[in-house]
């Protein structure tokens, strides 16, 4: 039982950060939906501001890894020219070609969208701190953000994980 | 009442939780809104880069071969390289002009979402590859 250099950077870009981008989104879209006037506690602010913090940092950096070991390490194993690669694989049978030719297209563009999104709302976060439970309109806003970030993250995931069950890369 | 309650108790009268804010919105001592605002606007300059660099990339070969700043990685690194340029100059620009401002973050967000929709269209292949080469 042993993974391959690539599969072990699949790993690290599909698994790994990805299942820290999700847990920072989970905390941070629990915390910053419940960061009302009416449900907090002075403790509470001190104990949720914390977490929230850590929440949408952790969020932003796993999204920046992800895209950018996507791009500069895995990617180029992908689009290899050799006849064995993915992409020539993919784009050598009719029925898989648009895996390649929309699914990962899409997908390798729209995922830095994810990381620039997370970063703005880590810093409306970091720098707005406890003045976000009195500003209903930005906490608001940065839920949007929050949420559209892990929307572009969700689409680019799954077309990843579609087009590695097809054809991964090894 | 138990140790660890007793010294809630006391946090939570030592930290209130912050007074509403007034019907405009802000609050004497509050941060203004504005940086918020300039990292809402940047991050939507920086989708709708994305999208233009990839529209252009795939309209024209030169451009293409420009953005093809690393060979392994093909024209993919000169996009995004761009785009993160483009995003954090337009967000120091941005953060410049409104870091004093009480600049909405309504408005913003109404100008972020309409160039993040555009950023959206210009990747998305079947619009991108309407402009390829015959």
């Amino acid at each position: 039982m042993s993974f391959t250099n690539r599969e072990v950077w699949g790993l690290i870009h599909g698994m790994v950060l990805g299942a820290v981008f999700l847990l920072g989104f989970a905390g941070g879209l629990a915390d910053l939906y419940g960061l009302r006037t009416a449900l907090l506690t002075g403790t509470g602010v001190v104990e949720r501001m914390r977490r929230l913090k850590v929440g949408v940092t952790a969020m932003a950096v796993a999204a920046w890894g992800t895209v950018i070991t996507g791009t500069w390490v895995v990617y180029p194993w992908y689009r290899e020219a050799a006849p064995d690669s993915a992409k020539s694989k993919l784009l050598a049978n009719p029925d898989t070609s648009d895996w390649h030719k929309f699914g990962m297209e899409w997908k390798e563009h729209i995922a830095w969208l994810s990381p620039i999104l997370a970063t703005v709302v880590a810093f409306i976060v970091l720098y707005y701190a406890n003045t976000l439970i009195r500003h209903e309109r930005v906490r608001r806003t940065t839920l949007l953000l929050l949420v559209l970030a892990f929307a572009f993250a969700a689409i680019a995931g799954a077309f990843g994980a579609f087009i590695t069950k097809v054809a991964p890369v090894q | 009442m138990s140790q660890h309650e007793e010294s809630a108790q006391r946090a939570d009268d030592q930290q209130s939780v912050p007074a509403p804010a007034a019907a405009d919105g802000t609050v004497d001592g509050d941060r203004p809104e504005g940086p918020i605002s300039a990292a809402i606007i940047a991050a939507g300059v920086g989708a709708a880069a994305l999208g233009l660099f990839t529209t252009l990339a795939e309209a024209s070969k030169g451009v293409a071969d420009w953005l093809q700043w690393n060979d392994q990685v093909g024209p993919l690194s000169g996009k995004t390289i761009m785009t993160v340029i483009v995003w954090l100059v337009s967000w120091v620009v941005l953060h410049t002009v409104f870091r004093t401002k009480e600049q909405e973050t309504a408005r913003a967000l109404t100008v972020a979402l309409v160039l993040i929709g555009l950023g959206v269209l210009g990747t998305f292949p079947t619009f991108f590859q309407l402009f390829a080469p015959e």
